[in-house]
């Protein structure tokens, strides 16, 4: 299992080719109360770059592109009734979907944790 | 996730007198009508709105621009700029109104209040220079027109705002709703105006610049009083069904489509004499407008926001939302927008083009939550 993450703050954690998809605790801090998450569809497929999800907070509504290609293999159901789990819990229980990864030499693109760290570090 | 923000330069923007404070209380500074403005502060955008809802909320309205009228006559002059009733207004009670063109759009709506010697009034920041102008243009020499530039002014709303603001200002929660009081606080001669733009009880304050640091820090010391960013501002006043100019209303809407004709008097709808009467009044007696604006009530739980095309079920476009979120207190989405008039009945059922997906919604009353304004017995 190895979690990568977007300049986007996006994450995707890794097991063999199923990538889980959500946003980072610094994503859901910037966005503030999420109230809607708009979900894609299992078998739904995505190139890299697409926009595959919607998080709307009170204030707006912002596109969540895919990190990697592949097709959806399952949506987190929760968000549905409870879009604030996003804010508990963005890295856990948050999570968007679920990916098969089609070429996983797309998550080389990816940051790891420690890069991650040191990249919002220096946003601050 | 892609950033929102607009990206303007800092340097050519303006901050209002209570910008230290802001950056003390860590709010979120964003460009708004070419001011810098809190979005939110820590408390964040949710809890805002729901402590102004249960307590009592502190807003920084200080972009907005604050000018008098001076002179003889000035409210007879006033009145050939709105459709207000003006003239009838008595001392120290505020009126709601709008310039209009001559074709009967809005170009700013405003608050008016007729003072023991003047009129003083309150209009959107984003328009104020324009405002300033077209009364320029249009008023007699005779009259003085003066910007307070040198005031503050902020709001205090919510249930235990006006008793809060009496603390300060004896009496403060005895006046009626859309009446004015000069007071002082903290030694500081202070306009308290009963009204808001939350739906809530509560006062508007304008403050010397140079006291207002130490007016707002005053009211914040109390403990059921939280600072307020413009996020918050924004669903409360949605909630409250109160129209937010250069969306709900602008210059290609008129009064009578915008449905604010409550706020034309019955003398002034006789009479006229106000920039586009003739298209207005006309607009009245024969109920005959294109579009009106309604409030809209998603089926779901997506937010459908501004410029969602709003459909019918055979996929006609039959208008749009002008302001559309998530409402707190109301618990799920929410949205004003406008439908050509077959279709403004509150409950007809409409469809919501957001993004790839039809969405179900009816036209609903407004507002979405009760206003509260205090009514003297």
């Amino acid at each position: 299992m190895t979690i990568y993450y977007s300049e986007d703050h996006e994450w995707v954690n890794v097991t063999d080719k199923t990538g889980t998809v959500g946003i980072s605790e610094y994503a859901q801090k910037a966005l503030g109360d999420i109230v809607f998450v708009e979900l894609p569809e299992v078998g739904d497929e995505f190139s890299k770059g697409d926009e595959v999800a919607v998080v709307e907070s009170v204030k707006a509504a912002s596109e969540i592109y895919s990190l990697v290609s592949g097709e959806i293999t399952e949506v987190n159901g929760e968000l549905e009734t409870n879009a604030s789990l996003v804010n508990s819990s963005a890295e856990e229980d948050g999570w968007f979907f679920k990916i098969e990864i089609s070429d996983d030499s797309e998550l080389d693109d990816l940051m790891d944790a420690d890069g991650y760290k040191k990249f919002i570090a220096g946003l601050e | 996730m892609s950033a929102t923000d607009d990206d303007h330069n800092e340097d050519d923007l303006l901050k209002t007198p209570l910008h230290s404070l802001h950056e003390e209380l860590s709010g979120k500074m964003v460009p708004f009508a070419g001011y810098l403005m809190p979005v939110q502060y820590p408390l964040g955008v949710m809890g805002e709105h729901n402590h102004t809802r249960e307590a009592a909320g502190l807003f920084d309205v200080s972009h907005m621009g604050q000018v008098v009228i001076k002179g003889k006559d000035a409210d007879l002059w006033l009145e050939t700029l709105v459709p207000g009733n003006i003239i009838d207004l008595k001392v120290n009670r505020i009126r709601y109104s709008m310039f209009t063109n001559e074709q009967g759009g809005i170009l700013d709506d405003l608050m008016i209040t007729r003072r023991e010697n003047d009129i003083f009034m309150v209009v959107n920041a984003g328009c104020k220079t324009e405002d300033i102008a077209h009364m320029r243009a249009h008023l007699p020499d005779h009259l003085e027109l003066v910007e307070l530039n040198d005031r503050a002014l902020v709001a205090l709303q919510g249930p235990k705002a006006a008793e809060i603001l009496s603390r300060f200002a004896n009496g403060a929660d005895q006046m009626d709703f859309m009446s004015y009081a000069e007071v002082e606080i903290c030694g500081a001669k202070c306009f308290i105006s009963r009204c808001g733009y939350t739906g809530e009880d509560g006062h508007e304050i304008s403050i010397p610049a140079d006291k207002a640091i130490e007016v707002c820090k005053t009211i914040l010391k109390e403990p059921e009083v939280e600072a307020i960013g413009l996020g918050a501002r924004d669903s409360l006043r949605l909630e409250a069904g109160l129209c937010l100019y250069g969306h709900d209303i602008t210059v290609n809407t008129t009064p009578v489509e915008a449905a604010l004709v409550w706020s034309i008097g019955k003398r002034r709808r006789e009479q006229g004499g106000f920039p586009g009467a003739e298209k207005i009044l006309t607009q009245i007696s024969s109920g005959n407008i294109e579009r009106k604006r309604v409030g809209i009530l998603p089926s779901g739980r997506a937010p459908a926001r501004e410029g969602t095309e709003i459909l019918d079920a055979d996929d006609n476009v039959i208008g749009i939302i002008t302001s559309g979120g998530f409402g707190p207190t109301f618990a799920g989405p929410i949205a004003m927008g406008y439908v050509t008039l077959k279709n403004a009945e509150t409950g007809t059922s409409v469809f919501l083009q957001v993004r790839k997906n039809k969405l179900e919604a009816k036209v609903a009353a407004m507002p979405f939550v009760p206003q509260k304004y205090y009514r003297k017995k």
